[in-house]
């Protein structure tokens, strides 16, 4: 009788991923070089505050763009379109309840906008289901279609808003609580930008947390690297995509809310104009990738709030320069996705 | 004769060869059969959009390359007349140093856009070509000490040129021959020629590579063609026509400004353009074209009359209010992408292609 070998005890653990580091210190790096530049320690800290709180807001904007891209091979030009729809209907909240806003009191102050921003995202949430379904399921798979339709649809949802909320451009006050600066020292700190800063920082490590420590987001993760085994092991992925889709879409609808009440004047063209800046933070993270959309987000706002700084006329293409030398470094972006 | 001017590419259907046949004579007798500066306007946007629009098919239809950089490249060529003509005074000189360089500034841009990007795939191209063509527009409303910033600049050109002119007493068809309809006839002219060009160029073996990047670029390569050159090629030349048509644009308007040559708008309008009239056909430019620019002059007056008329439902005269003409473009724009994505051209061959099959 020959007795059969017990197979072989496996290996304790598989082989640790290596974590890419060197992006990850960009950032760090970046701000202290600035610190001699800039010269004074109390400016230094303003701008980079600046900088920060322009990057997180950037950077919900962009992430839903770049998983939307990762996770189905589509990009969305109408992406802007989804910021000034968030926008827009914050003021359905912001306007009427104007008393909320003016009030001083936190409390107030902070439910109203929680309201704004809690109906801005349900309505872009819905949104991005109904674009999904009506402008991008006819053109999976042709890049071309898809770029033409999804700027076509950018063009209409640009005009309904002209059409519902009228041409002229809203101003939109920023509650009363929120006003004003806190001083250290002599560094002043807007209290919006570090408000924006923590919102922006809880979508983050929410996203983090989703992405990595949940079985949805093992599927998501496992979608972008190779979507046809994960459909092939069972999963419906285009439920997953519908459902990344209008996260994606409420994402940008949030960005919307926060970016309105920075900017305090809202116009239909406001999420045209941050596309070309979501673009360039995508590719520069890799197109694909949430945690290089996060660095590219902070390394694009901080170099353009230093350069606006140190050198106004340079800061107009700063944003290329940065692209450009990124891409000649690392040609597929921060973090290339495997895939792609 | 026709069939060499047209480098054996006929419009194959009757009903396109009509309407291609009214556009020609309407824009060639324009100035005698409407009166009006508003009309010659038309008239000369259009020549001028003709040429622009079949340049950015000869990447989108041809090549399947998505760039939104043409109207960077159509702004190049504005300013560059209209700068040239401000600093160094009405001569025809300055208009051919201007073009000059504004042509040389161009090559040199779209063939490091090209090479940088071209060899990734289209959205990526399409991506950074956005970016770039942005950070043009806001560089040249920024730099006001050159280009004079938002307002832009106004300037003289060469005497032959200006309104005042008169090249000889007589009225023809009781019209006077001035300047202004001599610069017509020039932006006409340049634009056929440039037009016969294009048409010459997509029916040349060179063409028919681009079309055989757009269908397949990975079996193109496998046959031996390095499809990158091509592709830097076509963009090249795209930008290049794009070029002379702004150098058309600044000489009729005697104006440069970003808002008319720089802004995402007149983009959108090529695009929409290429799209209705037809992709990867040329001949789709001057259909669309023509109803295009005529839509956008004509149109708003018909839907003031309905948004009048609807002023008891308010978002419903919101819907028809005349500024809102884009949305129905775009809603066209959306639909005939899907449903016949060769456009008015291509959709009236089909149907005289059958009905020669039947």
């Amino acid at each position: 009788m020959t007795t059969i070998s017990p197979v072989a005890p496996q290996d304790s653990t598989l082989p640790k991923v290596r974590v890419d580091m060197l992006p990850l210190l960009l950032v760090p790096v970046l701000a202290l070089l600035m610190l001699p530049l800039v010269g004074s320690f109390p400016t230094w800290v303003t701008l980079t505050v600046a900088g920060l709180a322009m990057g997180m807001m950037v950077f919900m904007m962009a992430s839903g763009l770049t998983l939307i891209f990762g996770l189905m091979d589509v990009l969305n030009f109408g992406h802007g379109a989804f910021v000034s729809v968030g926008a827009f209907t914050a003021t359905l909240v912001l306007l009427p309840m104007k008393g909320w806003v003016e009030a001083d009191s936190i409390l107030m102050n902070l439910s109203v906008v929680g309201l704004a921003i809690l109906l801005a995202m349900l309505v872009t949430g819905i949104l991005g289901w109904a674009f999904e379904r009506i402008i991008i399921r006819p053109v999976y798979g042709l890049h071309l279609k898809q770029i033409l339709i999804t700027m076509g649809g950018m063009i209409v949802a640009e005009q309904l808003i002209h059409v519902i909320w009228g041409a002229e451009q809203i101003p939109l006050q920023l509650p009363t609580t929120f006003r004003g600066a806190f001083i250290f020292g002599d560094a002043a700190l807007e209290k919006y930008r570090l408000i924006a800063v923590g919102v922006g920082l809880t979508v983050f490590v929410t996203m983090f947390l989703v992405l990595n420590r949940t079985k949805v987001g093992l599927l998501i993760r496992a979608g972008v690297e190779n979507g046809e085994m994960v459909e092939a092991l069972g999963y419906r992925i285009r439920r997953l995509f519908v459902g990344v889709f209008m996260a994606g879409s409420a994402l940008a609808g949030l960005g919307g809310v926060m970016w309105g009440l920075y900017k305090e004047t809202l116009t239909a063209a406001i999420g045209g104009e941050i596309t070309v800046l979501v673009f360039i933070v995508i590719i520069i993270g890799g197109l694909g990738s949430v945690g290089g959309c996060f660095i590219g987000a902070m390394l694009v706002a901080l170099v353009a709030n230093y350069a606006g700084f140190l050198a106004p006329k340079v800061a107009l293409v700063s944003d290329i320069l940065l692209m450009v030398t990124v891409l000649l470094w690392r040609p597929q972006g921060l973090y290339p996705v495997a895939k792609r | 004769m026709i069939r060499n001017l047209l480098s054996g590419d006929l419009p194959r259907s009757r009903l396109l060869s009509a309407m291609l046949l009214v556009v020609f004579c309407g824009l060639a007798l324009a100035p005698f059969l409407v009166p009006g500066a508003r009309s010659l306007n038309v008239a000369a946007t259009i020549c001028v959009f003709v040429v622009l629009v079949a340049s950015y098919d000869l990447l989108l239809g041809y090549t399947g390359i998505v760039s939104f950089a043409h109207t960077m490249f159509y702004g190049i060529g504005a300013y560059g007349v209209g700068l040239a003509l401000h600093g160094m005074g009405p001569s025809w000189w300055a208009i051919f140093v201007g073009t000059a360089g504004a042509l040389s500034l161009s090559l040199v841009l779209a063939l490091v856009i090209g090479l940088f990007s071209l060899r990734v795939r289209a959205i990526f191209y399409a991506m950074i070509t956005l970016a770039v063509a942005s950070a043009f527009a806001v560089l040249a409303s920024q730099l006001s000490d050159l280009t004079g910033g938002e307002d832009g600049r106004t300037f003289k050109v060469p005497e032959i040129l200006q309104p005042g002119f008169r090249l000889f007493d007589a009225e023809i068809l009781g019209r006077a021959i001035d300047g202004k309809l001599i610069t017509y006839y020039l932006v006409f002219c340049s634009a056929l020629a440039l037009f016969l060009f294009m048409l010459r160029i997509v029916n040349s073996p060179f063409g028919r590579v681009l079309q055989a990047i757009r269908e397949n670029d990975f079996r193109a390569e496998a046959l031996g063609y390095r499809t990158v050159i091509y592709r830097t090629l076509a963009n090249c030349l795209g930008a290049l026509i794009a070029t002379l048509a702004g150098v058309l644009m600044a000489l009729w308007l005697r104006y440069v400004g970003p808002k008319t040559m720089l802004s995402f708008e007149v983009m959108t309008d090529i695009l929409l353009i290429v799209v209705i009239g037809g992709m990867g056909t040329i001949y789709g430019a001057v259909i669309g074209s023509a109803l295009f620019i005529l839509a956008q002059n004509y149109l708003q007056l018909l839907m003031a009359q309905a948004s009048a008329a609807m002023s008891g439902a308010p978002l419903l005269a919101n819907l028809f209010h005349p500024d809102r003409w884009l949305l129905w473009l775009g809603v066209l724009f959306v639909l005939s992408v899907y449903f016949f994505p060769t456009g008015i051209v291509g959709r009236l061959r089909t149907r005289a292609l059958l009905r020669r099959l039947r």
